[in-house]
């Protein structure tokens, strides 16, 4: 099997789960269908090559953020009746604003080719996590260290929110 | 003609480990019977073969034919899924594990491992992290609040560990500094044993590596007193024998791993004298035995401790976890840190 065979039966994968993670009526089917369309994704990685990249993908994302999802879905033990109901400006500005998040990253990729050539004539293997790492914590240490700080603020909000909730009581 | 050797040299090595984590997860369910009786001075299985040496396949014989039972619940896929991701999540470990050097076989060199990918360690996370999965989305289709309440506090105390566990392991790698298990397994030859430089940091993972295989004293997933039988309460026949053998397999590969990490995998004193003298068979056969001992030990450490300590309470397990063990976690980090800046 030719990997462009994988690549297009991985891609009916992914596509196929995240329709389904939309339409499907409960919500625990959704989550489960995100975590195989993770996975999938992970798959798409691994066909680049990037080993330390897929196997992130999958602890962080399937292993600890859909788990986490899925706890509490099924502690909330949501019904047909508990369904928000937005407002169709509401729906309107979420899809808006998410078009222009991949216009965004698109921008982006085509932004970084020709960087990625100039990493490409080094010649080093960046699939291994040697070089990986060099490169994260010499030349783009700054954006990691904001990129932390970030994660720290999120931790900080999140601990705060609960504790805000317990003074209320 | 080069990738058909390889094909099947690779085949043969997955169904060796394959029956082997069978075998082993087979016996201990024997062996834990027997380590039982000889702990509480009874004689244990003695019935089904010499010294209750057939028992294990009498139970499998028993478990294949009770009545397949299913709970009136919606998802009865989902109730099927459950303890097949538990299952095939406890014996995909093993593709990482090397059991040995290499031996020399017609002239050509076998290595004694499924495959050596870069990120070995990282790959074990992840099929420990998605294990979780096993046991949630068992307790939630079988559609009854017990098993509910078991999975939650059986997965809840999974992704908790994990974070103990993960923060235990990056002191060990900026020692070893690489995430390939085999080697993390050649550095510690000769009694150059990790245990002995990172003592704090395998107690850390010992200790999570009980709660992620959820034996006692972290069995509150299936407190009987409390949760009949926790997130297995509704299974029957086989698919209750699928949880309760990938109990039994996550032990062997958790023993194993412990082993590789921290006791010299297949090392053991004299290894490089065997290999020059003797020969590199004779040295890896020993070496593969030598790994086989050192997980028997753990295996049996297991079960010593589960008939020696009695339950920890829910909220006890989750003070260990998050204010006990993570912050000894970091604080060993960072010790480690120093002593690599200030010996190297």
């Amino acid at each position: 099997m030719s990997l462009l065979t994988i690549f297009y039966i991985l891609s009916a994968i992914t596509i196929a789960t995240a329709f389904l993670t939309i339409i499907s009526k409960n919500p625990i089917h959704s989550a489960i269908y995100l975590v195989i369309s993770f996975f999938s994704i992970a798959g798409h990685y691994l066909l680049f090559n990037a080993q330390f990249l897929a196997l992130v993908h999958i602890i962080v994302y399937a292993g600890a953020i859909m788990v986490l999802f899925l706890f509490t879905i099924m502690l909330m033990n949501l019904n047909k009746e508990d369904e928000p109901h937005k407002k169709l400006a509401t729906k309107l500005a979420a899809a808006v604003s998410f078009g222009l998040v991949c216009f965004v990253m698109l921008a982006v990729f085509i932004k970084a080719m020709p960087i990625i050539d100039t990493y490409k004539q080094t010649g080093q293997d960046f699939q291994s996590i040697k070089v990986l790492g060099k490169v994260l914590l010499n030349e783009y240490m700054v954006p990691f260290e904001f990129a932390s700080v970030l994660l720290l603020v999120a931790m900080i909000g999140a601990v705060l929110l609960s504790k805000k909730e317990k003074s209320i009581q | 003609m080069l990738d058909s050797t390889f094909f099947i040299e690779k085949g043969i090595i997955i169904l060796v480990v394959f029956a082997v984590t069978m075998l082993f997860a087979m016996y201990s369910t024997w062996a834990e019977r027997k380590v039982a009786a000889f702990l509480q001075d009874r004689v244990g299985p003695n019935r089904a073969g010499f010294g209750g040496l057939l028992q294990p396949l009498a139970d499998g014989l028993k478990l294949f034919s009770k009545e397949e039972f299913f709970p009136n619940t919606p998802n009865r896929f989902l109730f099927i899924v459950g303890p097949a991701i538990a299952m095939s999540t406890a014996l995909m470990t093993s593709a990482v594990l090397p059991w040995g050097d290499k031996l020399v076989i017609f002239g050509k060199e076998v290595i004694l491992q499924a495959t050596d990918i870069d990120v070995a360690l990282l790959y074990v996370f992840g099929v420990i992290s998605v294990g979780v999965y096993g046991i949630m989305i068992g307790g939630w289709a079988s559609n009854n609040k017990f098993s509910l309440m078991g999975a939650v506090r059986a997965s809840s105390q999974m992704i908790s560990y994990e974070v103990a566990m993960g923060l235990s392991i990056i002191a060990l790698l900026m020692m070893t500094g690489t995430l390939s298990l085999k080697e993390i397994s050649m550095q510690q030859s000769e009694w150059r044993w990790n245990v002995l430089y990172q003592p704090v940091s395998f107690l850390i993972f010992l200790i999570c590596a009980f709660a992620e295989t959820n034996r006692t004293p972290f069995d509150l997933a299936e407190c009987e007193s409390e949760l009949i039988g926790g997130y297995h309460t509704e299974y029957s026949s086989m698919k209750m024998g699928f949880y309760l053998f990938a109990e039994y397999a996550n032990m062997f590969i958790s023993s194993a791993i412990l082993a590789i990490l921290f006791f010299g995998g297949y090392n053991y004193p004299g290894m490089q004298w065997m290999t020059e003298n003797v020969g590199v068979n004779a040295a890896n056969v020993l070496g593969i035995i030598a790994l086989l001992i050192k997980i028997c030990c753990f295996i049996f450490f297991y079960m010593w401790v589960r008939w020696t300590i009695p339950r920890f309470r829910y909220d006890q397990l989750m003070n260990l976890g998050w204010r006990i063990l993570i912050p000894l976690a970091i604080i060993n980090i960072m010790i480690t840190g120093v002593c690599i800046l200030a010996f190297k």
